[in-house]
């Protein structure tokens, strides 16, 4: 049975539908992310789980029990705040512990579970420190802690690295994801970085106007974006016009006006005739010499526009002959050769038949 | 290679000390000022204390042919102030007075303090304004009044309408330190606090109060230090038997023209703050020491 249920809740702030008819199921134990651009109303949601904000419409339940008019301090659910919101005037071991003392716990079980906790998260070492004696990554560790010292059925987490910088970030996305593998609670991630997201996940929803786009484990949603908000969202991506030549069973024949012909993995429901966008991941695109004997069925010529080189992959602008402009990305595998193609050279283009996505207007 | 960073590092330490030269300049005048008019007659006080008083007021005077004449100086005034029980009884109605009064602006400041913090920005430089606006009339005019509030009630020239008086005077004071304290904390804690399961009583004594110590200090000197000096509005309102160390030292200078009896009560209550100051500095560091 799913932990949390979220049933057709909507939450309007005047005219505003922060959160619009959203149902959502997170399974026990699942790294569930909330994914959207600022203003999407993850946070409205997030809010709403952790009973700070009461649904307009539609209803929350946790184990089956619905969670209307429970305050958050009733509610099993605690949360990591982006600001982390550490108690200044309470050591590293007050802040940690306080959640077991306000659930009245005796001193020998707060003591074993601190020293457990702290343990946990590398800080037994800092127990009598404060706060403002912490770098951002210990304070990141102390609120980690303080949300999961009692065992809540959730710990939401509100863009909890968002104040960190590149390196720590990442380092602190493998503690999160083996914290989260240890203690087995269910998380709940808000974040407006993809690429957090797609690191962190078992499955992500992506947000945007205080509707849910897309569910779906984080390989289906950047392989697989359903429609132009996802697919634009996470990752960079090519789109191309096309309308649909032949809808069979185990491929799509799409028509890119001016190109000639692409084929493409299937999507259900779709009908030849119609017109809508071939999504294709700069990465799965072939960049080949003029002349060189095409190896792919899609397979295209074009112009090197543009060239942007990041060490350890370069960026080639491609202009097709249809004037349609795609990136491709080529990793730098092969040292010294920083670029291989230079602006102005002839190529060829090409994917595999099961690389990209008919996505409908 | 190595040439340009003394060089940087000699420029850098030039710039300091040219702003040590300003910042020097700046705080010269205030310190001029502060040792003219405060330090210079702070003494002066410590000196009339030990002096003998002059035969129609004043001091006698203490330098004879350009020198310090020992048979000048005396320790009459405090074998007189140790000698009589009266004197430790006022001082001792002095603080109980500042104590009270220090307690019920604490209880009617703090949730006043607290309200005007939560209201909006708006609404709350307006309600500031109006903590601040009773400053905008004369003192004496304000205690007259209670004088007109008080008679017809019985209750004029009761240690009563002393402590309300005193009340009256000094809520903004306990009320502006409070509120900036307060204005300031992070409303994230009190959130954390619920969330990790603390009920609205609990957020308070854990969270809020804690970390509103700092304006309560500030707030309790700047309400008890000048209700232990103050002397018109027990004068004004009291009875006789409600006189304050205020009053006696204002007597000394005024009425009986014994500077040198003055001077030693404003002295010793002078050390009688410092001590509390002091008390008060380390029972707080040995608390924070300990938790």
């Amino acid at each position: 049975m799913a932990i949390l249920e979220i049933r057709g809740v909507t939450r309007r702030f005047g005219d505003l539908r922060a959160v619009d008819d959203v149902s959502l199921s997170i399974e026990a134990g699942e790294f569930f992310t909330l994914l959207g651009p600022s203003g999407c109303g993850k946070t409205t949601l997030l809010r709403m789980i952790a009973g700070f904000d009461e649904p307009d419409a539609g209803q929350l339940f946790l184990d089956g029990q619905a969670l209307t008019g429970i305050p958050p301090e009733k509610r099993p659910v605690h949360t990591v705040f982006q600001s982390y919101a550490l108690f200044p005037h309470m050591s590293v071991a007050q802040n940690i512990a306080f959640p077991l003392r306000m659930a009245g716990k005796d001193e020998d079980e707060i003591r074993r579970r601190l020293k457990e906790t702290l343990e946990l998260v590398h800080l037994a070492d800092k127990a009598q420190h404060f706060p403002h004696e912490l770098s951002g990554g210990q304070k990141q560790r102390v609120a980690l802690a303080r949300g999961l010292i009692n065992k809540p059925r959730l710990l939401l987490l509100d863009e909890p690295l968002g104040a960190l910088d590149a390196k720590l970030r990442e380092q602190m996305e493998r503690e999160l994801i083996a914290l989260q593998r240890e203690v087995g609670v269910t998380f709940v991630f808000v974040t407006h970085s993809q690429q957090e997201a797609l690191a962190l996940s078992h499955r992500i929803a992506v947000m945007n106007a205080g509707r849910i786009e897309q569910v779906d484990v984080p390989e289906q949603i950047y392989g697989y974006p359903r429609n132009r908000f996802v697919a634009d969202f996470i990752g960079t991506i090519n789109l191309l016009p096309v309308e649909v030549r032949e809808a069979a069973s185990g491929h799509l024949r799409l028509l890119a006006p001016g190109l000639g012909e692409i084929v493409a993995p299937p999507v259900a429901g779709v009908s030849s005739g119609e017109r809508g966008a071939f999504a294709l991941r700069p990465e799965q695109v072939r960049i080949s010499a003029h002349g060189a004997e095409p190896e792919l069925h899609n397979h295209f010529r074009g112009t090197i526009r543009d060239s942007l080189y990041l060490g350890d992959v370069t960026v080639y602008k491609i202009e097709l002959d249809n004037r349609v402009v795609i990136e491709a990305l080529l990793a730098n595998s092969a040292p010294g050769h920083a670029r291989f193609f230079e602006i102005g050279d002839a190529v060829g283009a090409g994917w595999r038949q099961d690389a990209g996505v008919y996505l409908r207007e | 290679m190595n040439k340009p960073i003394p060089d940087a590092v000699a420029g850098q330490r030039a710039g300091s000390r040219g702003s040590g030269l300003t910042r020097w300049l700046v705080s010269l005048p205030p310190t001029l000022f502060l040792l003219v008019f405060f330090l210079a007659p702070a003494l002066i006080m410590v000196a009339a204390s030990f002096q003998h008083p002059g035969e129609f007021g004043g001091l006698a005077p203490l330098f004879i042919d350009g020198r310090i004449d020992p048979a000048q100086l005396t320790l009459e005034t405090y074998r007189f102030f140790f000698g009589d029980w009266i004197y430790a009884e006022i001082f001792l109605r002095s603080f109980l007075v500042a104590a009270a009064t220090t307690l019920i602006c604490l209880a009617l400041a703090y949730p006043l303090a607290l309200t005007i913090a939560h209201s909006t920005k708006r609404h709350r430089d307006l309600l500031v304004l109006l903590v601040i606006l009773p400053f905008a009339s004369n003192f004496l005019i304000r205690i007259y009044a209670w004088i007109i509030l008080l008679g017809p009630a019985n209750l004029l020239y009761t240690p009563f309408a002393v402590i309300a008086g005193m009340v009256y005077v000094h809520l903004p004071f306990m009320i502006l330190p409070l509120y900036s304290n307060l204005e300031k904390h992070d409303p994230a804690l009190l959130e954390a606090a619920q969330d990790l399961g603390a009920g609205a009583w609990t957020r308070f004594w854990r969270i809020t109060f804690p970390l509103s110590l700092p304006g309560i200090w500030s707030g309790t000197a700047l309400v008890f230090i000048p209700v232990l000096g103050m002397f018109a509005i027990p004068e004004l309102l009291g009875g006789t038997g409600d006189l304050l160390i205020g009053n006696l030292i204002k007597e000394q200078f005024l009425d009986n023209r014994d500077w040198p009896l003055g001077s030693t009560l404003s002295l010793l209550l002078t050390l009688a703050v410092l001590a509390l100051a002091a008390l008060s500095a380390w029972a707080g560091r040995s608390r924070r020491r300990s938790a």
